[in-house]
């Protein structure tokens, strides 16, 4: 059904006009012109379209984008607005990445977890991370930064 | 490669590069540089220059070279090199990759070949500037050139602290045209940017979303196009029924083979394309992935020699015992996390397509071609690559955009589901290598006579000392297979042939030194003279702690080495073995490597553990599935890939050779992932897997076998 659906985008209220049916990933990617967010299996099979709503990572492949009315959404574009955040700046710290593709919906699992689980040991970051691929094999990076960056962002200041 | 055609490119880059420096060089000139014989050779090998480099009045410099940034880090390793060799900080470097229109002619992006092929070029053109520069500044400045000393891009006369110029107040209203002349290089332990490690040039970028892929880049009535595929290879369209898709809002265009449907939103267009009804002729049954063993060695060419030495006949003689095995591998996806992507624009009878692709300048051709134009009027731009591996060693989904777009008029986007990423790739091929050995009665290999059929010939050669052996090779993953014997694309798939080849010598390896009795690691080092690969051996042995055993010898440990267009490799591995379910945990791997040098010590590093990690996939999991040409694997569902989960404790162990020439290594460490594992199985529970991957499913019914 088309009817708009108003949400926060980055920290700025947004609303489109759209078949609420619709995937979050392609309103996103498409009407928005947010391109942060990567499309990658489209059935919630890898993570490269982590987004970040209402505090939790969802895959935005496969979130219609109804469920999202009222909510708070966060992309890759909306993390570190005033300079990189914690997260952003371990991975690059650490190169913890090589293609690039998957790393936007990594860090934005990382930053779910560090929210939920501000020191997480290395088994929960391992099990929070487990269904994020990446074909490069940079996974150990990541777990590296993470960890760093949980290190870094304490005392709340994520 | 077309003359004409890259000088009218070369006149439009000057036309707007404006003031500066330029030196052209191309990679033919390598061999004037270093050690030719180390190089891998390679055929078609352009004659002319290959890359540019420019020295702006702006104090940048810039490097404008046809390779392609997939991950692997050429951005930064080639801008190490660049601003060693000319002096200049680090970051005030630019690299311009991947465009057609930009940069001259370059072959691709793979084999390995951006630092031992285009690197001591661009080093030479670097210095070639740095001695141009120079003499410059020893007019203006009025001193000695001898005496002149040079620090980021500043020349100074150490004598006379006021007399400075900089490189850039050298160039500015000028246009200097240079080619690369002979100047000699630095030494290798002299440099300071690079042989050390450097942050990556593309990691703001990537970090915060910004970098730009094929599918990132959108125009005003930009549609979205999706191609009907048929279900399975071979199967013909008999009809389509698009009325549907139309009433739905969809654009439909047939223009000969391509029937495809376009929206203005990528998700809409994939309803769209679900409302289509095509029927296709089913094709023929004819192969699976459980009968393509028997299928590939009954329609495999002759064998070709791919090495021997002594005599077969004697060695067999001299041979106490005697091992035969046979050891195969099914196809491997790419599955790159960025699927085939381009968007293509049309404008003034220009076409632009910036496309997921490794080698643009072969893209430029074919979109030309398709369209009618001339080359000079189609530009490729490969940008960030969501990973290649191989993969994405041509652009057919830039065809296709470019295609739809002249169809419709508007610029068009055509980006691959991950079915079609599957049913679409050249995968890397499955094979069959047949293995027979002989050893004498002092635990000596006496003859070696391998066979491979399917994966290709590279390192299909030992580089043990083995007096009497044999290599022979039957179709391969560079195509001229005979139809139908591999039933779908094969390619390139990171480090072609050298997975397979390298798994079944590894495997075979093992197999000898346990009828030996003889520890594995001191069995490879009885039969290697050559001494780097003795000393990778050697360097992963002392960081692992390997103690010397017969296997199995229930601790789980493995060892493989080898070599990849000159690089040495070894690696070492700890695994467990769950008996009941067959499931394998890689608990550590250690990995030692010899590229000469590393450009940049961090991303050869990196390298190594995606390499590592990527390879436990083939080692473990990936094997397409597939039943009379229609591919069964259509996401991560069924494939699957490395995770989190898997991670072994890496470490990495790099050798340097200074004096050597250094080497790529974004694929060395792949080809020992097969048998390091493998080996470690045998040595933790006593079965010899001999088919990749190595499912849960084959060891437990290996166990169950063994009994």
């Amino acid at each position: 059904m088309e009817r708009t659906i108003s949400f926060t985008l980055n920290g700025k209220p947004a609303s489109v006009k759209v078949d609420d049916e619709r995937m979050l990933l392609w309103v996103l990617r498409s009407d928005l012109g947010l391109t942060g967010t990567k499309f990658g299996c489209g059935e919630a099979l890898c993570g490269a379209c982590s987004v970040i709503v209402d505090k939790q990572a969802v895959r935005s492949c496969s979130t219609p984008v109804k469920d999202i009315a009222g909510k708070q959404v966060m992309t890759i574009e909306g993390l570190g607005q005033n300079g990189l955040h914690a997260i952003q700046q371990a991975f690059l710290e650490h190169h913890a990445f090589q293609c690039g593709y998957c790393t936007p919906g990594m860090i934005l699992t990382a930053y779910a977890l560090l929210l939920k689980t501000p020191k997480p040991t290395h088994d929960e970051i391992i099990r929070h991370m487990d269904d994020n691929l990446c074909r490069c094999g940079a996974q150990v990076r990541i777990v590296d930064a993470i960890q760093d960056a949980a290190g870094v962002a304490k005392g709340g200041a994520l | 490669m077309n003359q004409p055609e890259l000088n009218l490119s070369r006149r439009g880059f000057f036309a707007a590069a404006g003031s500066g420096l330029f030196v052209f060089f191309g990679v033919n000139r390598v061999n004037a540089y270093q050690e030719p014989a180390r190089l891998p050779q390679r055929q078609n090998m352009p004659a002319d220059l290959n890359a540019y480099l420019r020295i702006g009045a702006d104090g940048r410099v810039t490097c404008f070279s046809g390779k392609v940034e997939l991950g692997q880090g050429p951005t930064t390793a080639l801008a190490q090199l660049l601003a060693e060799e000319l002096d200049v900080e680090y970051n005030s470097v630019d690299m311009v990759l991947g465009d057609t229109d930009l940069c001259p002619y370059d072959m691709g992006t793979f084999g390995s070949m951006c630092i031992p092929m285009f690197g001591p070029a661009l080093r030479g053109a670097a210095a070639e500037a740095r001695a141009v520069l120079l003499q410059m500044a020893a007019e203006r400045l009025q001193a000695p050139v001898e005496r002149l000393q040079v620090k980021a891009g500043v020349v100074t006369d150490p004598s006379t602290p006021a007399k400075r110029i900089t490189y850039a107040q050298l160039v500015e209203g000028k246009r200097i045209e240079r080619h690369l002349a002979n100047v000699p290089l630095k030494p290798v332990a002299s440099f300071t940017v690079a042989a050390h490690p450097a942050r990556r040039k593309d990691a703001m970028d990537k970090v915060t979303g910004k970098g730009k892929y094929a599918a990132d880049f959108a125009f005003p009535g930009l549609l979205h196009g999706r191609v009907v595929r048929p279900p399975a290879h071979g199967a013909k369209l008999l009809s389509a029924d698009t009325s549907a898709a139309e009433k739905f809002g969809a654009r439909v265009v047939r223009d000969g083979d391509l029937l495809a449907v376009l929206h203005e939103r990528p998700d809409l267009a994939d309803r769209a394309l679900g409302l289509v009804k095509a029927q296709f002729d089913p094709p023929p049954p004819t192969v699976d992935d459980k009968t393509i063993f028997d299928h590939l060695l009954k329609t495999a060419p002759p064998s070709r020699p791919a090495g021997a030495a002594g005599d077969l006949t004697a060695g067999e003689k001299a041979s106490t015992t005697i091992v035969e095995e046979t050891y195969l591998n099914g196809y491997v996806a790419h599955a790159p996390m960025e699927t085939h992507s381009a968007t293509a624009n049309i404008e003034n009878g220009k076409a632009t397509v910036w496309v997921s692709t490794q080698a643009p300048f072969s893209v430029k051709p074919q979109v030309a071609q398709a369209l009618g134009f001339t080359p000079q009027n189609v530009r490729i731009i490969a940008p960030y690559v969501g990973g290649g591996f191989g993969g994405k060693s041509a652009g057919p989904q830039a065809v296709e955009a470019a295609r739809l777009a002249k169809a419709t008029g508007k610029p068009v986007q055509v980006v691959w589901n991950r079915a079609e990423e599957f049913f679409l790739d050249t995968f890397r091929p499955a094979a069959v290598v047949k293995i027979r050995a002989g050893l004498t009665s002092a635990g000596k290999i006496a003859f070696w006579d391998f066979n491979v059929v399917g994966a290709g010939e590279r390192e299909a050669d030992s580089f043990y000392d083995i007096p009497n052996k044999r290599a022979l090779s039957a179709g391969g993953w560079q195509g001229g297979n005979p139809p139908g014997m591999h039933p779908f694309g094969v390619g390139p798939w990171r480090a072609p042939s050298v997975n397979t080849n390298s798994f079944a010598r590894e495997s075979h390896m093992d197999v000898l030194a346990a009828r030996a009795g003889i520890d594995p690691l001191e069995f490879r080092l009885n039969h290697l003279s050559n001494p780097r690969l003795r000393s990778v051996l050697e360097a992963a042995a002392k960081q692992f702690g390997w103690k010397p055993g017969k296997a199995p010898s229930g601790r789980g440990v493995g060892v493989a080495c080898g070599m990849y267009s000159g690089a040495c490799i070894a690696t070492m591995a700890e695994v467990s073995v769950n008996r009941t379910t067959g499931h394998v945990q890689v608990k550590r791997m250690v990995s030692a490597l010899d590229v000469g040098w590393a450009v940049n010590p961090d991303g050869m590093r990196q390298q190594m553990e995606g390499c590592l990690t990527m390879g436990l996939g083939y080692a473990l999991t990936e094997e397409v599935h597939f039943k009379d040409g229609e591919v069964l694997d259509r996401n991560f569902g069924s494939y699957e890939l490395p995770r989190f989960s898997w991670l072994p404790k890496i470490e990495t162990i790099l050798i340097e050779n200074p004096g050597a020439a250094a080497l790529g290594g974004g694929e060395p460490p792949i080809i020992t992932v097969g048998a390091v594992v493998a080996n470690a199985i045998y040595d933790a529970v006593g079965a010899r897997m001999l088919q990749l991957p190595m499912t849960p499913e084959r060891i437990a019914e290996a166990l169950k076998k063994k009994g």
